[in-house]
This record gives C-alpha cells, sequence and structure tokens, in this order.
C-alpha cells in the first residue's frame, strides 16, 4: 500500500526505515489534498510553504539517522482552533476573519519540536460549538463515506481529513464529544484525554472547565504517538498537571487480560440506534474474548448529563466570548458609538448558534438565575463525577456507544438545535467529569456508515485506555470510498 | 419554560449583541426549548452536595506561580492584529464628549 494511505504508526515506520522521505510524504498528501479536498472540504487552508520547510528539516534528519522521535517528518493537520504563529486562525468564525496569531499555541510549538510537518488548518463548527461542522463560516465539511452526511462535529475537519487519509494525523479539541463523536461517525481513532493532561495555551477558548486537546489517527498507536509529543505541563495554563507523561505507545500491546470493564446500563437506552447498539455488542464481545472482565454497572446521574452541559458550557462561553469585541483583533463594524460599536461588531461576526449559546449563557447567570441554573448544574455535575468514582472502585474503563446513531444527513438537524445537543449523550459525561475518553471504530451500518465505541477511564490513566482500546480496535482499516477517489 | 422578547431584548443588551426582530422571535422560542428541557435538573436532589467548577488534577489543584516580570509579547506584533491603532494604542470611537 503507498505510504501516504498507511494508519500513523505505520508511516512512522515506513520513515524510520527510509522505506519514504518526509519530503515524498508530504508532496503524496499535498497532492491527496488538492485532489479530494473539493469535495471534502475538511481544509480551511494549507501552509505549504512552512510544511516544505519542516519536511526539508525533517529529511535532513532522518538521512542523518538522528530523528527527534517517531512523529519525525509526518503530516499533521490541525483543528483551526490552534493558534500558530503568522498563520489565518479563525476557529471557523467570520468574527476571527483575518487574524494571524502573533505566538504558537504549545500543543503546535510541542508538535514542530518532534519534528511533524503542519500542513494546513482544519474545519470547525464556529468555536467548537456544534456536533456537524455545519456552523462553520466557511461552509461544512463532508463525511468521506457519504458526502451527503455530516462528518460530525465540531472537530469535522480533523476526522474527515483522517478518515480520507489526507493526513495521517491531526488535533482537534473537545468540550462535549467534539474529538469522539467526529472520529465514530468517520470510523477513525480519537482520543480526549484528562482534564489538564494537554496544555490549552494557545487554544481558542470555548467553556474553559471543559475544553481539552487530543489527538485523531487511523490507529490507536498513532494517537499515542501524538499523546506522547502533546502532554505534560505548561506553566502558562495553570490546569495543566505536572505528573510524568509516560510512553504511551510501550503498553499498547499488553492486552487486556485481568482489566474490569463496565458496560453502564443507562448508555444502552432509549434513543440508541438498535445497528449502532449491535456493532457495539460486538465490540464488548471482541474485549470479552480477549481477557476482559466485562461486567454490567450503573452511572444513575447520566440522564442529567446533557441538561447540566449545556448550562456549564453556555454560561462558560459568554464569558470566554466577552473578548470578541472589535478592538484587538478581528472583524470591526462601522459604528461612531462605542456601545454601538460592540452590539453591531458581535451581531455581523457571530454566526446564529454561537449568538444562541452567548443568550443561554448570559441568562442562566443574569441576576436572579445563578443559583437555580448555573450553581445547580455544578452540583450536578459533581454527583455526574461522583458515578464515575464509584463506578471506577469496581472496573477500569467503561465501554459504550459513542454516538447513538451513524453520521446523520447534512442539514437534517440544522432547525431543531436540542436535537443536534442530543447526539452527545454519550460523550459530555467525560467532559463534566474531567476524565480520558476514546472513540474506535467497531464496524459498519447497514448502510455502510462507521460505528464508533466509547471508552472512559480513570482520571490520568490514558495508558490503559489505550490499551483497551488497541484490543478493540479493528487489524484492518477499511478506505471510505473518498480515500479512493469514488 | 416560556422566554418573551423583552427578556431576549435584555439578554442580548447584557450579551452586547444587537439582534433582528426576526432574530428576537426565533432565539425567544429556541431558548424557551432549551430552558424546558434543562428545568428537569430542579428534580434532582443535590442537598449537600458541594458543586464541582474544576475536574482536574485534584492532587495538584491550581498551583499559583512567582508574580515575576516576564517578557510580553512585543507591542507592533499585537497592534498589528488589531482593526485600528496608532502605533501605541488600540483605537476605539470616542467616548467622551
Amino acid at each position: 500500500m503507498k505510504p501516504e494511505l498507511l494508519p500513523l504508526s505505520n508511516v512512522a515506520d515506513a520513515l524510520a526505515s527510509g522505506a519514504v522521505s518526509p519530503e515524498a510524504l508530504l508532496e503524496a498528501s499535498l497532492a491527496r489534498i488538492r485532489a479530494l479536498d473539493g469535495r471534502l472540504h475538511a481544509f480551511l487552508r494549507l501552509t505549504e510553504n512552512e510544511a516544505r520547510t519542516a519536511a526539508k528539516a525533517a529529511g535532513q534528519r532522518r538521512a542523518s539517522g538522528k530523528p527527534l522521535g517517531p512523529l519525525d517528518g509526518v503530516p499533521i493537520a490541525l483543528k483551526d482552533i490552534f493558534c500558530m504563529e503568522g498563520v489565518e486562525t479563525t476557529c471557523g468564525s467570520k468574527i476571527l476573519s483575518g487574524y494571524a496569531p502573533p505566538y504558537d499555541a504549545t500543543v503546535v510549538r510541542r508538535l514542530k519540536q518532534a519534528g511533524a510537518v503542519i500542513v494546513g488548518k482544519l474545519n470547525m463548527d464556529e468555536f467548537a460549538m456544534g456536533s456537524s461542522t455545519e456552523n462553520s463560516a466557511f461552509g461544512p465539511t463532508r463525511n468521506p463515506w457519504d458526502l451527503t452526511r455530516t462528518p460530525g462535529g465540531s472537530s469535522g475537519g480533523s476526522a474527515a481529513a483522517v478518515a480520507a487519509r489526507l493526513v495521517p494525523g491531526a488535533l482537534g479539541t473537545d468540550t462535549g464529544g467534539s474529538i469522539r463523536q467526529p472520529a465514530a461517525l468517520v470510523g477513525c481513532a480519537g482520543l480526549k484525554p484528562t482534564y489538564g493532561r494537554v496544555s490549552r495555551f494557545g487554544v481558542i477558548a470555548f467553556a474553559s472547565s471543559l475544553d481539552q486537546v487530543g489527538p485523531f489517527a487511523q490507529d490507536v498507536r498513532g494517537v499515542a504517538h501524538l499523546l506522547a509529543a502533546i502532554a505534560g505541563h505548561d506553566p502558562n495554563d495553570q490546569t495543566s498537571s505536572s505528573r510524568p507523561v509516560p510512553d504511551y505507545a510501550a503498553g499498547l500491546d499488553r492486552g487486556v487480560r485481568g482489566l474490569r470493564i463496565g458496560v453502564p446500563r443507562e448508555y444502552f437506552g432509549e434513543g440508541l440506534s438498535p445497528e449502532v447498539e449491535k456493532a457495539v455488542r460486538a465490540g464488548i464481545e471482541k474485549l470479552r474474548a480477549a481477557g476482559a472482565e466485562v461486567r454490567e454497572i450503573s452511572l444513575p446521574n447520566s440522564p442529567h448529563a446533557i441538561a447540566t452541559y449545556y448550562i456549564v458550557a453556555t454560561a462558560e462561553a459568554s464569558s470566554n466570548l466577552a473578548r470578541y469585541d472589535g478592538v484587538r483583533y478581528g472583524h470591526r463594524a462601522k459604528a461612531s458609538q462605542l456601545l454601538e460599536m460592540y452590539e453591531k461588531t458581535r451581531a455581523e461576526g457571530f454566526g446564529a448558534e454561537v449568538k444562541r449559546r452567548i443568550m443561554l449563557g448570559t441568562y442562566v447567570l443574569s441576576a436572579g438565575y445563578y443559583d437555580a441554573y448555573y450553581l445547580r448544574a455544578q452540583k450536578v455535575r459533581a454527583l455526574i463525577r461522583r458515578d464515575f468514582d464509584q463506578a471506577f472502585a469496581t472496573v477500569d474503563a467503561t465501554v459504550s456507544p459513542t454516538s447513538p446513531t451513524t453520521a446523520f444527513k447534512l442539514g437534517e438537524k440544522m432547525d431543531d438545535p436540542l436535537a443536534m445537543y442530543l447526539n452527545d449523550v454519550y460523550t459530555v459525561p467525560a467532559n463534566l467529569a474531567g476524565l480520558p475518553g476514546i472513540s474506535v471504530p467497531c464496524g459498519f451500518d447497514s448502510k455502510g456508515l462507521p460505528v464508533g465505541l466509547q471508552l472512559i477511564g480513570k482520571p490520568f490513566e490514558e495508558e490503559t485506555l489505550l490499551r483497551i482500546a488497541h484490543a478493540a480496535e479493528p487489524s484492518e482499516h477499511r478506505l471510505p470510498p473518498l480515500a479512493e477517489g469514488r | 419554560m416560556a422566554i418573551d422578547r423583552a427578556q431576549v431584548r435584555h439578554v442580548a443588551r447584557l450579551a452586547r449583541l444587537a439582534l433582528s426582530e426576526e432574530e428576537e422571535e426565533r432565539f425567544a422560542a429556541q431558548l424557551g426549548h432549551v430552558l424546558e428541557y434543562v428545568e428537569r435538573l430542579q428534580a434532582v436532589d443535590v442537598a449537600g452536595v458541594e458543586p464541582l467548577s474544576f475536574a482536574g488534577d485534584a492532587a495538584a489543584g491550581l498551583p499559583l506561580r512567582e508574580d515575576e516580570p516576564r517578557p510580553s509579547l512585543p507591542r507592533d506584533k499585537v497592534l498589528a492584529q488589531a482593526p485600528e491603532h496608532n502605533g501605541e494604542a488600540f483605537l476605539v470611537p470616542r467616548i467622551l464628549e
């Protein structure tokens, strides 16, 4: 198989053996983007010049036998939420059109230090608010398995680019499922690490108590390589943990014998598509056959997660997005008065979903409502966390569907915000509780659309989570029709 | 929970968002719909529960660093991103007559 079609860890092996050079790999990736992305729309812009310089340097290091690590020379793309010095960074919003940050996000700096070749910026729902990438101000991304369907969101560009083999790896962010849900809908692996595992310095903020950065790759080993490169303490992010970063790829093959995996009954109820359930149950049987001890558990406060999330996340968003006022960067509306300038700038710059969430967040924080909404939601959030703490006394991870359905049609849920929010029913609890979660492919429905299996683990135990995910992932990765040029 | 146009206008003013009449109407309906959904939390027993605002590394908490001067971003690079500046400061419409 052509090296550019291989999973990330095999790409790293091909670079290490000299079977392919970083320069050739980059050109192959750019050629695929040119050939296929007109139909997919995963990319918002390419960074070809920077990428060629980086690939050349990586090639020299590889040739002299001094690679920086497994990512040295691997093409990687970034959700457009990561600040990259001198490169336009819009967060999917018109309000940041033309904004070229004066610095690199910590994760961007770390990828560069690991030798990764950054090829461009990927489409997303505006300010990461959405589950379909349709809220991008620059048009939706499509699903490489069926171009009439969504790749999920908000990191839909990242997921689609990896699934279509435009790049072997990408970074996204996950506030309520924005890595795991699109990974499930396009059939790749996507990890949301523990809150605090990866720095968010230079990552445009949505909901600060929930946001976390994570990787996409075809295979779990690729995800492990990317996590090892980006994880670790950063003095510029107070919430980032100083716990040591293990070699996540090293223990992947240790298997799951003796590990206890809980199946939360609340994740298999009303609203779950029977075809998704069937594929996930088959994935659970695969783990059992590999030696894991599988038992049913209960996370009784799960049914409150969506309501809790849409209070906490919108409240924090309304505060974070106050900074877009037309003064320091981005769009400014014409106005003669300051207040008028703020109101018009924000009216012109933000799309409908962002306005809706700012309104909801402002409402729940406004005088007289704080206790009833925000404070109460933070208390229910504590109960959701307590459910997991109790479950983790008897199991090492939970297993469930990632999303209740496979990829839905573009436009299908755009007129009903609540229906769109309910896509996140199985993913938001991990964000509320600060836990690591991963989605890996576990089969297809009768339409040939991928199904994702989600594992949620104990805080800072990504090693165990990845080990289980590796046991659950398929040994072969089927190519979506678009990736084969069909 | 119903929310009327006057409440929408009040919240929009707090959020510094100019809304069209059509948006006011649409958001009143949609926000009402979402608020109705989140009402379910009122039935959860939270007596004696401490709110959870930080779900990170509990052992480490949120450590503070020494308050020492450090170099900032270069002024010209930051100002270059502003819609209007005079080389020293951000410019905005006149506030005082």
